[in-house]
């Protein structure tokens, strides 16, 4: 038992920090480490950053172009990324159908789409849910019947990430009415520029667009682009959820965030001293502090699991629960650490778009917005309870 | 990275559980605990001969220390079991103490003994109005001729009542509160001016207040330089307590989940209620919570003293603490009347469960821990 890195991990880390400390540019390192909005183009660029250097496909194998890293490397390099304050990888792509693809697609789907995943070209989102179809999921109602060669799309998706910057989409689509919930459904891969698609963007709490409803009316989706048998979309979409595994406990995404409310923290003033000596608010962070610390370890336990091939599964929900509640906690601390100046919510300052001065410490402006997005972390990818429900059947036999 | 113990280890850890299970069953241990004394010799004599009391006793004494991941996973195994023998008190932190402190004739003269299961020592170290505080010592040692003697009060020291010998910590010098100026004092139990007030902890262990009254006493190693080592052998058994808990936890999420599927009411077990359900899930992520951090305390206590160290042991504890008391209420409710009979396992769990985020510093004082080392980083 050893709870270190090998000199091999640790070499591999120094040559991850390395590459980040040459690739990132200031710019959007700075945007990250103080929590404003990364554009669409700070995104892709990080992307073909990546690419260049043979690291566009962190968690895919060597046969499709990925780096063939195994589970520790992939969590070394997404630690060192957080930290270093890369753009999170879009996950869509990457970690969703991009797998999905890999398993469950023919060869021609998989040369159509999956080098372009890895060079940025294409961005994915994901239609799952719609408006009556959250947790359960299964219940969905968008329509897609066959019409000769082609599919002709009907329905309504929502909460669609990001879908303003799509122009690929893979959604779970109704193939057989008839068929009992689970067994009727078929995973389509649609172009988002195909007549009939239309985007609307929903305005969150924090005054951000980050997700969108899109509606289907009378798309015509080629066949060839269903992915596995019609009517098998199912089993794909649970391999899906599965297998966003290494990162989502966040550990690098919260360690990041952690130093970042002990900077502001020793800079906020409370009866003269610094914040972080008060003992109140001393004692909140330690314990989300040594949370994290507890959460990394059985983060790191899950790894060497997965890496010895005994994979464990539903543990990913422990992870996915304590993971959210962190940095749900972490966001709300910091907001808490301005005290009045959290009030202030000034947009443009957030967005850089007027370069307006801040009202507050500079720090201040976007924590507010912080914690209002991040309610979300507990609700999406399967809300908390769910995962609790899984955990109680999976791991608990109940 | 690896966390997967080697073949003679796994073995070991198999070992230890195969024989707590066929000889330390319920109904054995209530037996042992309805006894007189509370603990049973004949265990003690099989664990000797097991080969677990000499973990952490030196190879040159015939033992394996530092056997970081063997002593981990058979404290585990002893707090699944609800072990009430002395074994942390005695085979660890007593074993580490003379380890860290005692001259060479010393160790010669002490560990195989203690390995073989022929002596018990226990540490005697905290004091009335001290709490967990490690530093603050008020008992007096004082020379006469060759000889050292001991004037003050102990409290709440775990089987004393069982030991030979009491491992006493005194000072000739320094403040109250200071690390240096501590020694540490080899104490026959049924010696001279050694008087003890017997009694049962809430979850029937034998202990005892201690009254020193110009008890006669053996220097274990340099005069008034034994606080580094007694910080480090309370720091092995603080990381025993964590895996003591790790495994107690366990059982008691094991028995909670079991006794539901079988309760019936409304027709129905009360495993399908959802709100169990979820309880229950809250359960098993404190419980593999703590066991991670079980891990960290064990291969850290190892190091030598560091922030880091004070860190991880301080923040093994707050989660352990924290699991101890929501795991431990939750199985109590969930078992609803049964929860609060002497009778079930899962009270005896309960209260186990409670001693031990009490003992060694609760979770308020390591959470203090923890916020002193973090500010000392930043300074």
């Amino acid at each position: 038992m050893e709870l270190t890195f090998t000199s091999e991990e640790l070499a591999f880390r120094d040559e991850v920090r390395a590459f980040l400390a040459m690739s990132l540019s200031a710019d959007t390192r700075r945007k990250v480490l103080e929590g404003l909005e990364v554009s669409r183009e700070d995104t892709l660029r990080w992307q073909q950053t990546l690419h260049r250097r043979g690291w566009g496909g962190p968690n895919w194998p060597r046969e499709f172009g990925g780096t063939g890293w195994d589970p520790v490397q992939q969590y070394i390099f997404e630690e060192e990324s957080a930290a270093a304050g890369a753009p999170r990888l879009l996950p869509f792509g990457l970690k969703m159908v991009g797998p999905v693809i890999m398993r469950f697609g023919n060869a021609a789907q998989q040369k159509r789409f999956l080098p372009r995943i890895l060079s940025g070209d294409d961005w994915w989102a994901q239609g799952y849910s719609e408006p009556g179809s959250g947790s359960d999921l299964a219940s969905l109602k968008t329509r897609a019947e066959r019409a000769g060669d082609r599919y002709l799309v009907n329905g309504q998706k929502t909460w669609i990430t990001l879908a303003q910057h799509a122009n690929w989409i893979f959604c779970l689509v109704r193939t057989d009415p008839a068929a009992k919930k689970q067994a009727g459904i078929s995973f389509l891969l649609i172009d988002m520029k195909t007549p009939g698609v239309t985007v609307r963007p929903i305005t969150l709490l924090d005054g951000s667009q980050e997700v969108n409803e899109v509606w289907f009316e009378d798309v015509e989706v080629p066949l060839e682009n269903r992915v596995g048998e019609e009517n098998g979309g199912w089993t794909y979409a649970k391999f899906l959820l599965g297998h966003e595994r290494t990162n989502i406990a966040g550990v690098g995404y919260s360690k990041r965030e952690l130093a970042r409310l002990k900077r502001i923290a020793s800079e906020e003033r409370k009866d003269g001293r610094p914040l972080l000596q008060d003992p109140a608010f001393a004692a909140r962070l330690a314990q989300v502090e040594i949370d994290l610390m507890a959460l990394e370890i059985t983060n790191l336990r899950v790894l060497a699991a997965e890496a010895e091939r005994r994979a464990p599964g539903a543990e990913a929900s422990l992870l996915k629960i304590k993971g959210t509640e962190i940095q749900q906690d972490l966001s709300e601390l910091m907001m808490h650490a301005v005290g009045p100046y959290a009030l202030p919510f000034p947009r443009e300052v957030m967005l850089e778009r007027s370069g307006g001065a801040s009202i507050g410490p500079a720090y201040a402006s976007p924590l507010a917005a912080t914690y209002l997005n991040l309610r979300k972390a507990s609700i999406y990818g399967g809300s908390n309870e769910i995962q609790k429900n899984i955990i109680a059947q999976m791991i608990l036999g109940l | 990275m690896r966390f997967t113990p080697t073949a003679e280890q796994q073995q070991l850890g198999e070992m230890v559980q195969r024989f707590l299970s066929e000889r330390y069953g319920f109904e054995t241990r209530r037996k042992i605990l309805d006894s007189a004394a509370g603990w049973s010799r004949e265990v003690w004599s099989k664990l000797a001969e097991l080969g677990l009391l000499s973990l952490q006793v030196p190879e040159e004494q015939g033992g394996m220390a530092p056997a970081v991941v063997e002593t981990l996973l058979t404290v585990t195994a002893m707090g699944k079991s609800m072990l009430l023998e002395p074994y942390v008190s005695s085979a660890i932190i007593a074993t580490v103490l003379i380890r860290e402190l005692a001259s060479a004739r010393q160790r010669e003269e002490l560990l195989p003994g203690m390995a073989a299961g022929e002596r018990i020592a226990v540490p005697a170290h905290f004091e009335p109005g001290a709490r967990y505080d490690l530093r603050r010592v008020a008992t007096a040692a004082r020379r006469s001729g060759g000889a050292w003697a001991l004037k003050g009060r102990k409290s709440v020291v775990l089987h004393a009542p069982a030991a030979d010998m009491l491992l006493v910590s005194a000072r000739a010098s320094g403040a109250p509160d200071e690390a240096a100026g501590i020694s540490l004092f080899a104490v026959a139990r049924d010696g001279a001016g050694v008087s003890l007030i017997p009694y049962r902890t809430l979850d029937g262990i034998s202990a005892a207040e201690v009254a020193l009254e110009d008890a006669p006493g053996v220097l274990v190693g340099e005069e008034g330089r034994a606080f580094p080592a007694i910080a480090a052998a309370f720091d092995q058994g603080l990381a025993a307590i964590c895996a003591e808990a790790a495994g107690a936890l366990q059982a008691t999420l094991d028995t909670t989940v079991e006794y539901t599927k079988m309760r019936k009411q409304f027709g129905v077990p009360i495993a399908t209620f959802q709100a169990l359900r979820h309880r229950m899930a809250e359960m098993l992520m404190h419980v593999e919570q703590a066991r991670s951090m079980s891990y960290l305390a064990a291969m850290r206590a190892a190091e030598p003293e560091s922030r880091e160290r004070r860190k991880a042991l301080a923040a093994a504890k707050v989660v352990v603490g924290n699991a101890c008391r929501f795991v431990g209420q939750q199985a109590v409710q969930l078992h609803g009347g049964m929860g609060v009979t002497d009778e079930t396992a899962v009270s005896h769990l309960f209260r186990r469960l409670t001693a031990l985020e009490m003992q060694l510093g609760d979770t308020g004082h390591h959470l203090e821990q923890f916020i002193a080392a973090s500010a000392q980083e930043g300074a």
